[in-house]
């Protein structure tokens, strides 16, 4: 009896204890922590700033005030509608976080789920699944986004996460089947399997929790990706709508050899918060992924 | 081996389907073709526009024009650009030719910086030089290269002017002539080291976990122990097993490649086969968006097909039998 009940006591705290170890691991690592509260203050900046800014007002054309430098009424100057820079940066950082955020959920949910499914269940089901995974990732992935871009007539953010999310689950699908395939031959399941447990009990309950630490690395480090793509995207023109800005379509005004020399307020401020937030959310990723990886602990 | 190298083909076959079928379908849901711009243009009669659409097969049924397009594509007949008015093999084989000279710069500049980076990390890891090397991967393996771009024309091309800022060579220079290629060379450098600065990140991570990883190894502790010097043991044991995979990657780089010059063609101005997709699409020049989405299609495909044999041949674990 005191044995079953000391077994039953540890299972809970045992649960926890891989997640616990990486970020134990993490807070020893003052560049990871230093990440997060630059990026802390970005996000705070950022999402408040867009609730006090009205982005009717932010849009709005301004004749009398075209590229005009930084002044005490535009901090960072004006573009070639005299819209404001400063606050078109806070809306579209905003976007930008937003969008790179829905996208790495989407992906990241679907492409789990897939990857789990094909992984466990292997054979032919893994085989139809691999050569879709397969098919679509030779696809240039670029070119057809901006061609779909062109020619979805009802065009906003909706349909753009969705296009995106169509291309970038099939890593992660790849990721967890891998990684699934590796489980699946441990004790446990076998155990589990002759227990009677369901499948999806399996691989939902059982595989997926230990898999948690790769899949927290790997959606920050495509959550970084994400917005680096949609800025990307926005930035050649086949982003948002100019309406709905993003960081991208100001770097997008650089393309005017003039504004690149000449205007550095316009593209070089979107240009470094985009840099800024890919380097901290990155530096956080590897700094889990490091922590997650027993052998690269810093001890 | 034969075996790995016929399955690897047979996977392909669908996979080409496939792929035309996509791309054909893509071409035939754009909206309007590049005569719907006439109709509204004064003295032009509507039934010329439907004589030239008749001409130009736009009226025939779907699964003929498909067929139709694939026995153009057969016999290398990619379709006519309508707004130039030219074979879009023609249009395409100018630009092409400066894509593949800005995509085989930068695979040569990204193998000559990585090459010597990872061995410096693996060799001395843990070292200050090491952790400079990693700190460096993981910068540029966060930073969007059409941001590093940018900030790489504005600095040394417009505030240091030590590069130009756009095209691929000079028009006043002669083709052909010594100073044109040297000229052609000298555009190609910034955007090149763009690119290539940005892309050493898999190469130098590679490199570095496999010398780490080797130099644990038995073999090498035996070599150690035999006297063989540090520097040849590096050279013969070590480097010798992770040069071999490095070259089979090649074939994988392909894709990025093509996105990359799409990023960097724009921001460079270069005519390349990226610039090229950019202004088709925004002109609605849509034979010539579907020909280039092909060819990269197709590009990609063999290279990774190149890529899984050679790796085949080097690692035969990979091999089915």
């Amino acid at each position: 009896m005191s044995v079953e009940s000391s077994t039953s006591a540890e299972i809970p705290s045992n649960k926890l204890t891989g997640l616990k170890i990486m970020f134990n691991e993490f807070k020893k690592d003052k560049l990871a922590i230093a990440s997060v509260i630059i990026l802390l203050i970005i996000f705070i900046s950022v999402f408040a700033g867009a609730l006090i800014l009205d982005q009717e007002e932010v849009v709005r054309v301004d004749l009398f005030s075209i590229y005009s430098p930084p002044t005490s009424e535009h901090l960072l100057g004006t573009d070639y509608g005299g819209r404001d820079i400063l606050g078109q940066l806070i809306i579209g950082a905003k976007n930008s976080i937003i969008i790179g955020f829905v996208i790495t959920v989407i992906t990241g949910v679907f492409g789990f789920a897939i990857g789990l499914i094909s992984g466990y269940f292997g054979g032919i089901v893994d085989n139809i699944i691999m050569r879709i995974i397969d098919f679509i990732m030779i696809l240039p992935f670029l070119m057809l986004v901006i061609v779909f871009i062109t020619l979805i007539p009802k065009f906003n953010i909706v349909t753009f996460i969705m296009i995106m999310s169509a291309f970038l689950w099939v890593s992660n699908a790849r990721l967890i089947r891998a990684k699934t395939l590796a489980e699946k031959e441990l004790d446990y399941v076998s155990a589990s399997k002759m227990l009677g447990a369901s499948n999806i009990r399996i691989m939902y309950r059982e595989i997926l929790p230990n898999l948690t630490s790769i899949i927290i690395v790997n959606l920050t480090l495509s959550f970084a990706g994400n917005i680096g793509i949609e800025s990307g995207l926005s930035f050649l023109g086949f982003g948002l709508p100019e309406s709905t800005p993003s960081l991208g379509t100001l770097i997008g005004y650089s393309t005017n050899p003039e504004v690149l020399q000449g205007m550095w307020w316009i593209w070089l401020p979107p240009s470094l918060l985009i840099l800024i937030m890919m380097l901290s959310i990155n530096f956080i990723g590897q700094a889990l992924k490091r922590s997650g990886d027993a052998r690269q602990r810093l001890g | 081996m034969w075996k790995f190298v016929v399955r690897r083909i047979l996977i392909m076959i669908p996979q080409l389907v496939v792929l035309s079928i996509l791309v054909f379908i893509l071409a035939k849901v754009m909206p309007g073709d590049a005569l719907s711009g006439l109709v509204e243009t004064p003295g032009v009669d509507s039934s010329t526009i439907e004589d030239m659409r008749t001409t130009l097969g736009i009226n025939d049924p779907v699964h003929v024009q498909y067929l139709n397009w694939i026995k153009g594509l057969s016999q290398g007949d990619l379709g006519t650009s309508y707004i130039h008015q030219r074979p879009v093999l023609e249009l395409l084989e100018a630009r092409l030719w400066n894509t593949v000279y800005l995509s085989a710069a930068i695979l040569f500049l990204t193998y000559l910086i990585a090459i010597p980076l990872g061995i410096t990390a693996g060799r001395f890891h843990d070292s200050l030089i090491d952790k400079l090397i990693v700190g460096y991967n993981y910068i540029t393996y966060a930073t969007p290269l059409f941001i590093f771009a940018l900030l790489m024309l504005f600095v040394f091309g417009f505030q240091l002017q030590w590069f130009p800022t756009g095209g691929s060579a000079d028009i006043n220079l002669e083709p052909g002539t010594f100073s044109y290629y040297m000229d052609k060379i000298y555009h190609l450098l910034l955007p090149a080291l763009s690119g290539a600065l940005l892309a050493t990140v898999g190469t130098i991570q590679y490199l570095r976990n496999e010398i780490i990883d080797t130099k644990m190894k038995d073999f090498i502790k035996t070599a150690k122990s035999k006297g063989v010097p540090e520097a040849k043991i590096y050279s013969h044991h070590i480097l010798r097993n992770s040069f071999l995979p490095i070259a089979a990657f090649l074939g994988y780089e392909i894709t990025g490649l093509i996105t990359g010059s799409i990023f960097l063609e724009s921001i460079f101005s270069y005519p390349g086969i990226g610039q090229l997709f950019l202004q088709s699409i925004s002109q609605r020049d849509f034979s010539v968006v579907t020909a280039l989405v092909m060819v990269t299609g197709v590009a990609t495909l063999i290279g990774t097909l190149l890529s899984d044999i050679i790796l085949s041949l080097v690692d035969p674990r990979i091999r089915v039998e």
